[in-house]
């Protein structure tokens, strides 16, 4: 893996869980990448270090993945299956096995220089970490500061650090060091650099500099889109207290400016940096409310890419509930004058020239390659297209032009975090398939040390109270919390902490185990959803059984949803860590059951997405079950001709169809629908309808993945299948492969975009159609390049590379014109002898006027809708669904492919509509996270199920009545309830319903709760 | 004095949320930032059908003004039918209430699920709302000899 960000994380923890070993190579001192720098992430406005925190725990400590810091691969030699990398390993000048990350060395330190990591805006030493939760926690010398290098090490004097250093760690000695590994594939996941508004080097090349355009770097309330995120972030050079740079009092305008180094050929970034306008709103909203002064906020743009999923919703909800102002205009400079306030000269869409003042601008710079990445590809024959980033192909996403070597991430075009952490999963499943003989070769077992026995022993309580930020400790007074929870009964220590996820607190929180001979912990911090498993696993290593522990929900449920209210948020979260800590008084030991995986998947759905997951486990060595509900296989595709780079696609699928039909460890059923699913993870078993004779069928699987696709919306606008000269895009692309005559005979043709997208029915963008209708009239242009093409849309949304064909569109004679979504075009028929003419009637916004096109073709971009058996899917599987009807992943950000429930996966446009490509992606990294279910041979299900106390049993059966799983069975020779440990899945209903008491849950037990409440 | 005394007084609810869709819904209220009055204190359980009605009646013994058991919408329930066996304890344990003199609305049951965060702020303003315009829980209230 090369690059530690969030893409190389992923990967890397997928393929250590399913029994690959994994060396990290990260370049600076600590893994995290840029996710660590943001303050939150859209669409779920989630503080981005609390989500990022536990993944970077879990990568920092698990056994299988080697992470190398400060490292950089000199060369990559061999062939796929078979490499040598040279990795140069750069001094860090402290002793990575000394350094306990104090801290002291950096407090100490006289040499102050500007932190990368608040964007510049703060200072830190010239010995550093990189951020407060970094992993590794240890620290660095910065060389080129160090003042004892400045002045040569022989001559130099300070060696401050080293003197105060009490574990001996500071050595100035040490070399750079070379280190060889021998691994089976490579998966490049090195990131991107940030477009330098004020870099020399483009200058150099004749490339604009934006510095005189902008004023960057002269007028210092001028600043980045990351420097504006830093200066949101609670641990942030502010604070977290938006204030302006130049005399920090708080602005009451601020502008972003869209686009700067994207869609601009003038600086060489020709393509569309896919995340700014999401990251720009997303910004504008939480400026709004950390803003204590009314604060306006105006956004930028040339067109609003909001294309992903819920991404338009976000939209909506800035503009109408958070008054976020959207201005569509054109940028020309930034003046400052006298009274600091900055002057923005911009031209309106009708051209008019306008001037606006601001306090402060915040420039959304674009995703620039990463030019360390860059000169690698050149060392090791990667190649790169023509913005430097790497080439692949739409069919294998993930494959470089070198065999066993893989890419993922924004090294492989702009993109965000999700579709990052999806591009991930793909790359670590193409790698799985490829090392398959190999897995479990080189992987070394997770052991905790023996449990220590806590029978009998009173309980001793240690409480962490979290900050979490300024998320809880910015509402809820925390050390009153630490304090209150002190003069409880049991309660041995408190501690608070700033981030209590991450991983020096986690040491900490080991520590104090072992010094306060705590036998239970209670953390008050955010969700046990996310965070219990991180904590659970502290304390196993500590040698707690990992049931003797208990969370209070003081963010998510208190913090976050009492803004306005901080002392009853803080009585609040009192009462939530006094009731965790009564529980916590009654928890016992538990031990988890172990049953073996069933090592087969069950596929649902069986178009690009369903095969792309099949064939990718079938080459991991796992038996799949593919069902389909048509007669073939295919799905959505088999009406797809060419894709926007001008690859046919039906020979492509032709040839997907082949392998997965002929592929011995897949078995494909068409015609196939689900009649019944039970189990869990490793364990399913499914019954399906199939054939003509819809014969029952049971399949026993251990995951499953839905790829279920979706399906064309059914729309009646625009005279849609009343006349034959209205046609949707999928018909025009079917009659420009036929080169029909009609299509040859037309003269006019338009398009519409955002039929049954982005309306009150389908409050979302279908994010395909922009480029499907470029595609089309790049097609035709080639085919008749004298047709007047119309494309009527509301926002053109080709998002990275897909931007050169827009440009080429509009060079080639396209006409673009926008519309309103309250002045949608008009079509009306008018007969012409035999022929009828569409009048196409559009407000055109730049001369403000009505205007009027006579189209012999209509060609409308149909919106894509989710298919209506997703419902009933959805109660099959236990599995939730949006809004919309799509089906609703785990976590948005960072479990894009993955549903609550355990051993449950989907991808392709089940989850939202998306290109081929990208469905591509996700299929395969639905394999992947399938994979690291079924390379377990042994399961193990949580220890928290039902228990019957025998002395207490009456023999009624009404627990066996209401057990939904089957999981209780009398023992008529005793007359008692005996439970079946593999079924029972721990909801409770049998003890909730026991008369006599004798039933109870482990976890949730009578007294458990019981006490709970009566300390409420 | 009645008012005065009622602008003072902030009800205790108790909220029982299953762990898989209405726990969820209330974190996803969070994530939102959707805001609602700090009235409850949650008992995440596994399903509501974990809800024995033996707890309602704890509860008010200890004080509380409200309760609110809240689970997964029909057929969605992660343990297939744990919120139908939830929904008839509750129709038992309604009568009960209202025999013993508890009024209607101070212990109320709701669907909410993990998508739903507008909803679960919704459910517990209301809840708040009714709870205090019944005014302080005493019917139950266990008299404690310290």
């Amino acid at each position: 893996m090369v690059g530690g960000g969030i893409g190389g994380i992923q990967s890397a923890l997928d393929l250590a869980e399913s029994g690959y070993y994994v060396y990290l190579v990260e370049e600076s001192p600590a893994i995290g990448g840029v996710m660590p720098q943001l303050d939150k992430t859209f669409p779920t406005n989630d503080c981005s270090m609390c989500i990022l925190s536990p993944k970077l725990v879990e990568c920092g400590r698990h056994h299988n993945i080697e992470v190398i810091t400060n490292s950089w691969v000199k060369n990559i030699e061999g062939d796929a299956g078979d490499f040598t990398v040279s990795i140069i390993k750069e001094p860090r000048y402290v002793d990575e096995n000394k350094c306990i990350g104090c801290g002291l060395c950096a407090e100490k330190c006289p040499s102050k220089v500007p932190n990368e990591f608040d964007a510049g805006l703060g200072k830190r030493k010239a010995i550093y970490v990189q951020y407060p939760q970094a992993v590794p926690m240890l620290y660095a010398i910065d060389k080129p500061n160090c003042i004892l290098f400045k002045k040569g090490k022989e001559k130099g004097k300070c060696r401050i650090c080293e003197k105060f250093c009490e574990s001996d760690a500071i050595d100035f000695d040490q070399e750079e060091e070379q280190i060889t590994v021998n691994v089976g594939s490579v998966i490049l996941a090195p990131g991107f650099d940030k477009f330098q508004v004020d870099s020399a080097e483009l200058a150099k090349h004749g490339y604009t500099s934006l510095i005189a355009q902008y004023g960057y770097s002269k007028y210092p309330n001028v600043v980045t889109s990351l420097e504006f995120e830093r200066i949101l972030s609670a641990s942030g050079p502010y604070e977290g207290h938006l204030v302006r740079p130049s005399d920090k009092t708080p602005p009451k305008r601020i502008a972003w400016i869209q686009c700067v180094g994207s869609r601009d050929v003038t600086c060489n970034s020709g393509y569309c940096s896919s995340v700014c306008c999401m990251y720009a709103i997303k910004e504008a909203v939480i400026a709004k409310e950390h803003s204590k002064i009314p604060l306006d906020v105006t956004i930028f743009y040339m067109d609003m890419r909001t294309y992903g999923k819920d991404f338009d919703r976000y939209y909506e909800r800035a503009k109408e509930e958070h008054g976020v102002k959207f201005v569509r205009s054109k940028v020309f400079g930034i003046e400052e004058r006298e009274d600091t306030g900055l002057y923005l000269r911009y031209a309106a869409e009708n051209g008019e020239l306008k001037t606006e003042e601001f306090d402060m601008v915040t420039l959304s710079i674009g995703l620039n390659p990463k030019s360390s990445a860059v000169k690698l590809a050149e060392r090791v024959d990667i190649q790169l297209n023509h913005y430097n980033f790497c080439e692949t192909n739409t069919f294998t996403p993930v494959n470089t032009s070198r065999d066993g070597i893989f890419v993922c991430g924004a090294f492989q075009g702009p993109k965000d975090i999700p579709e990052t952490v999806m591009q991930a999963s793909g790359a670590a499943a193409a790698s799985a398939a490829l090392l398959s003989d190999a897995r479990g070769t080189l992987v070394k077992k997770k052991e905790f040390p023996p449990q220590k026995s806590v029978i009998g022993e009173p309980p001793r309580i240690g409480v962490f109270v979290c900050h979490c930020g300024i998320n809880i400790g910015g509402i809820v007074n925390v050390p009153e919390v630490k304090d209150y929870a002190a003069t409880l009964p049991n309660v041995v220590y408190v501690d608070e902490g700033m981030y209590t996820c991450s991983q020096d607190n986690q040491k900490s929180i080991k520590e104090k185990i072992a010094e306060h001979n705590l036998n239970r912990v209670v953390v008050a911090s955010c969700s046990p959803r996310t965070h219990e498993p991180l904590f659970q696993e502290t304390i196993q290593e500590q040698g707690l059984n990992k049931y003797l522990f208990e969370m209070a929900n003081i963010r998510d449920q208190c913090s976050w949803v009492h803004q306005s209210n901080p002392e009853q948020a803080t009585e609040k979260a009192k009462d939530l860590v006094r009731m965790a800590i009564s529980k916590s008084r009654l928890i016992t030991p538990l031990s988890p059951i172990t049953l073996k995986t069933i090592p087969a998947v069950l596929v649902v759905g069986g178009g690009v997405a369903g095969m792309t997951a099949a064939q990718n486990l079938a080459d991991q060595g796992f038996e799949v079950h593919l069902l389909e509900k048509g007669m073939k296989l295919g799905g959505l595709t088999k009406k797809l001709l060419y894709t926007l780079e001008g690859e046919p696609v039906q020979p492509f699928l032709t040839d997907l169809v082949e392998k997965v039909s002929n592929n011995p460890l897949i078995t494909v059923y068409t015609k196939t629908v689900i009649a019944e699913c039970s189990g869990y993870i490793g364990n399913f078993s499914t019954k399906v309808k199939t054939g003509p004779k819809k014969e029952i069928k049971e399949i026993k699987h251990g995951a499953v993945v839905i790829a279920t696709g979706a399906q064309e919306y059914k729309t009646t606008e625009y005279h849609y299948k009343k006349n034959r000269g209205v046609i949707s895009l999928l018909d025009l692309e079917k009659e420009i492969s036929k080169a029909s005559k009609r299509v040859k005979e037309c003269e006019n043709l338009v398009m519409i975009q955002c039929v049954g997208s982005r309306d009150e029915n389908n409050p979302y963008c279908s994010r395909v159609c922009c480029t499907e209708s470029i595609k089309c009239a790049l097609l035709l242009k080639e085919l008749k390049p004298e047709m007047n093409i119309y494309i009527l849309y509301r926002d053109i949304r080709t998002y990275g590379f897909k931007e050169d064909y827009y440009r080429e569109a509009r060079k080639k004679g396209v006409v673009f014109i926008r519309y309103e979504s309250d002045a949608k075009p008009e079509v009306n028929i008018v007969k012409e002898g035999k022929k009828d003419i569409l009048k196409v009637s559009v407000n055109e916004p730049l001369l403000g006027e009505k205007l009027i096109i006579d189209a012999d073709m209509l060609a409308l971009a149909i919106g894509t809708v989710p298919l209506p058996e997703n419902k009933e899917l959805s109660q099959f599987f236990k599995v939730p669904l949006n809004e919309d009807g799509f089906f609703l992943e785990a976590h948005m950000k960072l479990r894009p492919v993955e549903f609550a429930t355990d051993g449950v996966f989907m991808c392709g446009m089940a989850h939202s509509p998306k290109l081929i490509e990208e469905s591509i992606s996700q299929a395969n990294a639905a394999a992947s996270r399938a994979g690291t279910v079924l390379s377990k041979e042994i399961v193990e299900l949580p220890g928290t199920i039902s228990f019957v106390d025998k002395t207490m049993c009456a023999g009624c059966g009404v627990c066996i009545s209401v057990c939904p799983f089957g999981a209780i069975e009398m023992d008529n020779e005793q007359e008692i309830a005996v439970v079946n440990e593999a079924l029972c899945k721990g909801c409770g209903a049998c003890t909730a319903s026991c008369k006599a008491g004798a039933i109870n849950l482990h976890g949730f037990s009578n007294n458990q709760i019981m006490s709970v409440i009566d300390s409420f | 004095m009645e008012a005065a005394k009622e602008n003072s007084w902030e009800p205790k609810i108790i909220t029982f949320l299953c762990n898989w869709c209405s726990y969820a819904g209330a974190d996803l209220a969070g994530v939102s930032r959707i805001q609602y009055p700090p009235n409850t204190r949650t008992i995440r359980v596994p399903c509501s059908g974990r809800v024995n009605p033996l707890f309602i009646l704890r509860a008010l013994q200890n004080g509380a003004d409200g309760i609110l058991v809240s689970g997964c919408h029909p057929g969605d329930c992660h343990y297939l039918s744990g919120n139908y066996s939830a929904r008839r304890k509750f129709a038992v344990i309604d009568r009960l209430l209202e025999y013993v003199g508890i009024e209607k609305g101070r212990v109320q049951f709701s669907w909410v699920s993990a998508a739903e965060a507008g909803r679960f702020a919704e459910v517990i303003s209301e809840i708040t709302e009714d709870v205090k315009k019944l005014g302080p829980a005493k019917r139950l209230v266990k008299k404690r000899v310290e």
